[in-house]
């Protein structure tokens, strides 16, 4: 494998950064520069507009290489990712979507802020936002890092690093020039390009097999060397109890934490209408489920086509599987069309890594800004310096993420992305849920609900074996692993629920009838929406 | 769904007049939006006055029309919610404990296992299209009767203080 491959596919992915770096110029050559216009684009795209990016900003790296890479390795328990991701949206759809459109205004933190005591509502909910996009953040750039040691040869540890300060660097410069208008932009492109991508591979993966979907399977089951196992759960989840309840654990997280990604509740408002904002959810739906689909027959295609050693070879964790199925695809590493497949597929998925990378650095920035430094700062601080302070916020997290991402490197990008899940289940789920539903909710429960979700999900991550006691875990040499699960969720998610209820029926303020009755009236009439 | 969703396109402009009359104020709005960008709304609007817009919601809250649209909205998501959501707690449950049970061949290669997954999937591409539906029919339109009403009593109660 020489330097062709590699050659096209920076060219090509050089050609993606210039289009987005014209549509982030383009987009910000009038721009008002208005919190308006940063943080939700101007409220005017359209549904259709607004579901391609709300795909995009959902299916990562981590869909597209963690969950593809899982599957050709454990088969079907890497198909339980797919299914989770996509039930998910469910949530979001019959709870989330229309009643935050029309409650709030940029963040999470507004529909909560609106019924309760602002400033520390408002902390708690900003704090959470934050410290789930950086999480999330840090799952894309490792994606990244595998993905450039693949296509650079070799695992040269100066090119991985320096491609994580490469993105970081890049997704600044989107966020902080062309706020939410660019990034909108830039998700509707690497939709397309993604989901055109995974449908020619698919395309060639059935037309490898005849269509026969039934060959594919068995090719993948006999080429792992587990049989029929490989099609049943319980390869890599199976096992003993703790392996299952972590299985458990991780379903949760998967179909809870949608619906508390800041960066999916910020979408909402980028709409006109809460009408609007559930017709763009059936529209990701949509795409979102084909798109699945896809990589599950990707996944099982890699498996038989690849292999399993094959994978694992050239990355421990599989976040490789889906380039390397590529290369085969288009007829092997000296073939041209092997060169050019693999190549286009490289540059879609680090464009994968740069859309969805300055969608979360945005809305952490606007948690940042619109909310912490909002609630923190002096009184005598000119109001208008919001902009900017998102501006800088996108720096520092970008800082933030590029220095974990390094540090994290050789975890699976898919099981990264599930921990992130987990925490927005667990701080920003039951928060947002019992604002909207629950009529007797207080400030204490509110503020409770997040730190009782977000301070157990980060302890019980540090004490579990992802952090240490066990050889792949970041500190293989120390040992304070005192939780056995790697997922959290299926104890955080449940306390910040208990937590919050705890808060509220603890607190000895009485509920606010009137704040009650507005947020319920305005939450499913739109009355005086933004 | 994308064929549900094409037919939704004509209608909406038809009937959600917001959809304009957005459009054409934001300018304004903007420039001004952009000095108090710190409090969301809602707040802002409590500042000023305690009385008056704050009984609005409350009358509304107790209204005939407003507890119809809401009954509307509990009536589909409760149910939906209590189908899916343990429909999928079950699938994972079901994986984990009775791989056994899961690995069952049905025909050729795939399993019970495969046949739920796939299953995952299309309910919930159904569920999109059912509630999308539902709202659609049985409550945007009361809905947005009750926007109108409810901004012209605050505007009202606030005594055209804007």
């Amino acid at each position: 494998m020489s330097g062709h491959h590699q050659t096209l596919a920076l060219l090509l992915f050089s050609a993606f950064v210039a289009v987005t770096l014209a549509i982030t110029t383009w987009v910000s050559r009038n721009r008002h520069g208005s919190a308006e216009e940063f943080y939700a684009g101007g409220r005017l795209f359209s549904p259709m507009e607004n579901g391609f990016a709300l795909s995009g900003d959902y299916m990562s790296a981590a869909s597209f290489l963690g969950v593809t890479g899982l599957i050709s390795l454990y088969g079907y328990d890497g198909l339980l990712y797919a299914v989770g991701f996509l039930v998910a949206w469910l949530v979001v759809l019959f709870l989330v979507a229309e009643l935050v459109r029309n409650c709030g205004r940029f963040t999470l933190a507004d529909v909560v802020a609106a019924r309760m005591d602002e400033r520390p509502v408002r902390i708690a909910a900003g704090t959470s936002s934050v410290v789930v996009s950086v999480l999330y953040l840090v799952a894309q750039m490792v994606g990244a890092g595998s993905l450039v040691s693949l296509l650079l040869g070799g695992t040269s540890d100066a090119a991985r690093n320096w491609t994580v300060i490469g993105v970081g660097a890049l997704m600044v410069i989107y966020v902080s020039m062309g706020g939410m208008r660019a990034t909108t932009w830039i998700q509707i492109v690497k939709a397309v390009l993604l989901i055109g991508g995974a449908v020619v591979l698919t395309v060639l993966v059935l037309m490898r097999f005849h269509g026969d979907i039934n060959d594919l399977l068995r090719s993948a089951a006999r080429r792992s060397g587990h049989g029929t196992a490989f099609l049943a759960p319980g390869l890599k989840y199976g096992g003993d109890w703790t392996a299952r309840f972590d299985f458990m654990s991780l379903g949760l997280a998967l179909v809870l934490g949608t619906a508390g990604l800041p960066h999916i509740l910020s979408r909402f408002y980028t709409v006109p209408t809460a009408r609007a904002a559930r017709r763009s959810v059936v529209w990701s739906i949509g795409l979102i489920g084909g798109f699945y689909l896809m990589t599950i027959v990707l996944g099982f295609g890699a498996a038989a086509v690849v292999g399993p050693e094959a994978v694992r070879g050239s990355n421990a964790a599989g976040n490789t599987a889906v380039p390397l199925l590529a290369l085969d695809l288009g007829g092997g590493a000296d073939s041209t069309g092997g060169t050019v497949l693999f190549a286009v597929v490289a540059a879609i998925a680090f464009a994968t890594i740069l859309a969805v990378v300055a969608g979360v650095t945005l809305a952490s920035s606007a948690a940042v800004a619109h909310d912490l430094y909002a609630s923190l700062r002096r009184r005598r601080a000119k109001p208008h310096g919001e902009v900017a302070v998102a501006r800088v916020a996108s720096v520092g997290i970008g800082v933030i993420a590029i220095a974990l991402g390094l540090l994290a490197r050789d975890l699976n990008v898919a099981f990264l992305v599930g921990l992130a899940f987990a925490v927005a289940a667990s701080a920003n789920l039951p928060v947002l849920l019992y604002s909207l539903f629950w009529r007797s909710f207080t400030t204490r429960g509110a503020v409770w609900a997040v730190y009782g979700g977000l301070v157990p999900s980060l302890l019980l991550v540090l004490l579990s074996p992802v952090v240490s006691g066990s050889p792949e875990s970041l500190f293989p040499g120390v040992d304070f692993q005192y939780f056995p699960l790697q997922n959290p969720g299926l104890v955080s998610i449940p306390l910040g629920f208990l937590v919050g209820w705890l808060g509220t029926v603890t607190s000895s303020e009485p509920p606010d009838e009137a704040k009650h009755a507005e947020i319920e009236v305005r939450a499913l009439t739109g009355a005086g929406a933004v | 769904m994308d064929k549900h969703d094409g037919g939704d396109t004509g209608e909406v402009r038809f009937d959600d007049p917001w959809y304009d009359a957005l459009a054409s104020g934001w300018g304004e709005l903007d420039g001004t939006g952009a000095l108090a960008p710190t409090v969301p709304a809602a707040r802002s609007e409590h500042e000023g006055r305690t009385g008056g817009a704050a009984h609005v919601y409350l009358e509304v809250q107790r209204s005939a029309a407003f507890r119809e649209v809401r009954a509307r909205y509990r009536r589909f998501v409760i149910p939906a919610v209590a189908v899916f959501f343990p429909w999928y707690v079950g699938y994972v449950v079901t994986a984990t404990t009775a791989p056994g049970f899961m690995a069952r061949p049905v025909a050729g290669a795939v399993n019970v296992a495969l046949l739920a997954g796939l299953g995952q999937f299309l309910t919930t591409f159904l569920f999109a299209w059912a509630y999308a539906r539902h709202a659609r029919l049985r409550r945007d339109r009361a809905a947005l009767e009750l926007r109108w009403d409810t901004q012209e009593m605050t505007r009202n109660a606030r005594g055209g203080e804007r």
